[in-house]
């Protein structure tokens, strides 16, 4: 895994190299083993090397032997041993045992398509002299990040953020409708992202960049197709393919030139891809987890059972609200977004444990919960649907009881409370996020919190509105189960899952993360699945928990779905740490702009009477802290302040 | 003594569900309708409501009916204060000891 960027030039002016330097240098995080920079003329491309696979041969920016393209390339092709034999066999002449000489010669002999025969996660950039063309590409489900924007004529992209800001053209301002989207989805809507005129290039789609014009296209999309199988299609027969599929998923995913191991939550999904890899890899099985002293989020009991179970040595990091509290600024410099959750911190001091256990690849279980009908969020609206359907009964709002059963405050409700919670009115009936309406209007009360500049800012602008022209046409005609899948695996998926507690956080530490879940053939396979596979009832991941039966102790297998979770606004106010009191004060409130400051000044009133435990002041507590820390990191760094970044600032001022 | 009450529940709704001091809300307002409160919320304000006036508030009587607004919380505490054999507004002056 890696650190890539680039500049591509207009007007006649020159790439420079220095300044491609000072890019790849605030991505060393990403990739400490080497560095390589490739300037012509027009562009220059520049890399930071984690080297995992054909580590002596393996250095980038890569040429092919006639000098017309080079790459630049984060991530890994899984396939890339059955690909290289094809190109072989069609005259292509290898230099080295790389998946990056790999894709350089498949783009030579297929061009832009060549992102159809890939099974990985990447984001690369290739630039063919002669043709004066920079084409860029991001992985199907969005595993690996790709940033880019225009400033002072030139193209500039990079793997993170930070890197476009080493360069002191281009604009750093929080992008209001961005700040708007998060605090109703968690997520921005691809382009766009946190910082104004930042932007990010889809997950599914390439680009192409030629004589100052560029064409943004998809090459995947996630198309439901529930009727695929026939009748005689058994479900057994179905549950031997999705192992068949996630045992090859994870086999090509153990594919490198160092020691993988494997996140270990004590979940269903973790948990078999920790059982298969001891059945590829045998004892060499090295398993990571996260514990925590707070019950509510511990699931250590049943990490414990699995490796008994795996007989695998294993290693975890016990996480205090402390511990995430003095991790959370580094966090927030390495997710680039204000965040409503702490989630994240554990997993950077998880990727921390893993590196200094000597591993940098680890295998995981995310993707599991989207496309196999994991996460509560399904069930809560297929109940919902049910008991739509018949308002009048006494018996189907009953079920309510069954949902979110981890949540103790929601399991005390009374029936009458339980069914306003979650009542449907006609209109949420014929919503296309029926499934997510709830979710989206509790986070947009956070709303509340926003001061009257950026609420005019804001204006008119709809997050939802906005939504509903970025669905693909046949979205609805999707069943609704299907529409709440795709809603998951497009948004909050690629764009906190995958990055902010994923990739993010992994590669914070030097650590590549990989997901045979989101192996593009075991994503497709499940869009193809009826619904009642995925939940046959009420049953979670149904299909998955037979394809596990026998590879994972039963109490696993088994147990109620427990999301993955930490303590969160508890943990940032409950420690009087001086930067969390510095970002809730008015001084600093009003400075930015962003926030309320009354509003906050009740708000952690709230926390210092205890009272203060519902999730919307808890999201709200940690957005506001990492939206200050987001400013300060990015927007106003300056030197002297425990969060300035160096590396950020000494590289503005060399470039300038 | 009422209104009392009344302005005692409308205020830790507002501090602790509205947030901002210039929010309008309704004493009739229904705080579901409003989306203020969430199930975490319900047990908030019912610890409030008991610590505050003194109360024992029973599982039948966690119901919006009895809760989801200002008014409507005024009218269950001058029920219950009735049940218990004591004037309305009896806990007006626990309020007013409790509050520092």
């Amino acid at each position: 895994m890696c650190g890539i960027s680039g500049i591509l030039q207009a007007h006649g002016k020159l790439a420079d190299p220095g300044r491609l330097i000072g890019m790849v240098t605030a991505l060393s995080h990403r990739g400490p083993d080497a560095r390589g920079v490739y300037c012509d003329r027009e562009a220059g491309l520049a890399h930071a090397r984690l080297s995992v696979i054909d580590l002596e041969g393996g250095g980038q920016p890569m040429s092919t032997v006639d000098g017309k393209l080079t790459i630049t390339f984060n991530g890994e092709i899984f396939n890339y041993v059955e690909l290289r034999e094809e190109l072989i066999q069609k005259g292509h002449k290898f230099r080295t045992r790389s998946d990056t000489e790999v894709l350089l010669h498949l783009y030579q002999q297929e061009g832009e398509e060549c992102v159809q025969k890939l099974n990985g996660q990447w984001a690369f950039a290739i630039w063919d002299a002669d043709q004066h063309k920079l084409f860029l590409s991001r992985d199907r489900m969005g595993v690996r990040p790709l940033f880019y924007t225009w400033a002072d004529g030139a193209f500039l992209f990079a793997s993170e953020i930070k890197a476009l800001f080493t360069c002191p053209e281009v604009e750093r301002a929080l992008d209001l409708l961005g700040l708007d989207q998060i605090f109703t989805f968690w997520v921005t809507l691809p382009p766009r992202t946190a910082f104004r005129n930042i932007s990010q290039l889809p997950p599914g789609h390439s680009m192409v960049v030629q004589e100052g014009r560029v064409r943004v296209q998809s090459y995947w999309n996630l198309e439901y197709a529930p009727d695929s199988y026939r009748a005689e299609d058994a479900e057994n027969r179905l549950t031997a393919d999705l192992l068949d599929l996630l045992l090859d998923a994870t086999r090509i995913r153990l594919r490198s030139d160092v020691p993988v191991g494997t996140y270990l939550s004590g979940g269903l999904d973790s948990t078999l891809i920790a059982a298969l890899t001891r059945s590829l890899a045998g004892d060499r099985l090295r398993t990571f987890s996260v514990s925590f002293a707070d019950g509510e989020f511990d699931e250590s009991a049943y990490q414990r059972e699995a490796c008994a179970f795996l007989r695998n040595q294993h290693s975890e990091r016990h996480c205090t609200q402390q511990d995430i509290a003095a991790a959370f600024p580094e966090v927030i410099w390495h997710c680039e977004q204000p965040i409503l959750r702490t989630a994240p911190a554990p997993l950077f001091l998880l990727s921390q444990l893993v590196r200094e256990n000597g591993f940098k690849v680890v295998l995981s279980g995310e993707g599991a919960d989207e496309t196999l009908g994991g996460y509560d969020v399904f069930k809560e609206a297929k109940v919902r649907r049910f008991w739509a359907r018949d308002l009048e009964s006494r018996r189907r709002p009953l079920l309510l009881k069954r949902l979110y059963p981890y949540l103790e405050d929601l399991q005390k409700q009374s029936p009458q409370y339980l069914q306003r919670f979650f009542r449907v009115t006609p209109s949420d009936l014929v919503s296309p996020w029926f499934s997510h309406l709830p979710r989206w209007e509790l986070t947009a009360k956070l709303k509340m919190f926003f001061s009257e500049e950026v609420r005019q800012g804001i204006g008119t602008s709809d997050a939802m509105e906005r939504l509903d022209r970025a669905l693909p046409p046949s979205f609805a005609s999707w069943l609704p189960f299907n529409q709440a899948e795709y809603l998951e695996a497009t948004m909050l998926l690629p764009g906190y899952i995958l990055s902010s507690q994923g990739d993010r956080m992994a590669m914070a530490h030097s650590v590549e993360s990989r997901h045979p879940f989101l192996d593009h053939r075991v994503v497709d396979f499940a869009a193809k699945l009826p619904p009642n596979l995925k939940m046959k009832v009420l049953d979670q991941k149904h299909l998955l928990k037979q394809a596990a039966s026998g590879l994972i102790p039963a109490s696993v297998q088994k147990r109620v779905k427990q999301p993955y979770r930490a303590p969160d606004g508890q943990a940032l106010l409950g420690q009087g740490w001086d930067y969390v009191k510095e970002y809730l004060s008015p001084e600093r409130l009003r400075r930015d702009g962003i926030f309320h400051p009354a509003a906050v000044a009740a708000l952690v009133a709230k926390f210092a009477t205890g009272r203060a435990h519902s999730t919307k002041d808890n999201m709200a507590a940690v957005a506001i802290v990492s939206t200050g820390l987001l400013i300060d990191q990015f927007i106003h760094p300056h030197p002297g302040s425990s969060l300035w970044h160096p590396q950020l600032l000494e590289k503005c001022t060399t470039s300038s | 003594m009422a209104s009392t009450i009344t302005g005692e529940v409308h205020n830790f709704i507002v501090a602790n569900f509205l947030f901002a001091p210039d929010a309008v809300l309704n004493d009739d307002d229904s705080f579901l309708d409003q989306g203020l409160i969430d199930s975490t919320g319900i047990l908030e304000l019912v610890t409030f409501l008991e610590d505050t006036y003194g109360i024992q508030i029973t599982e039948a009587e966690l119901v919006p009916d009895n809760l989801d607004s200002v008014n409507r919380i005024a009218a269950y505490l001058a029920r219950k204060g009735r049940q218990a054999g004591k004037v309305a507004g009896f806990a007006a002056t626990q309020v007013l000891q409790a509050a520092p």
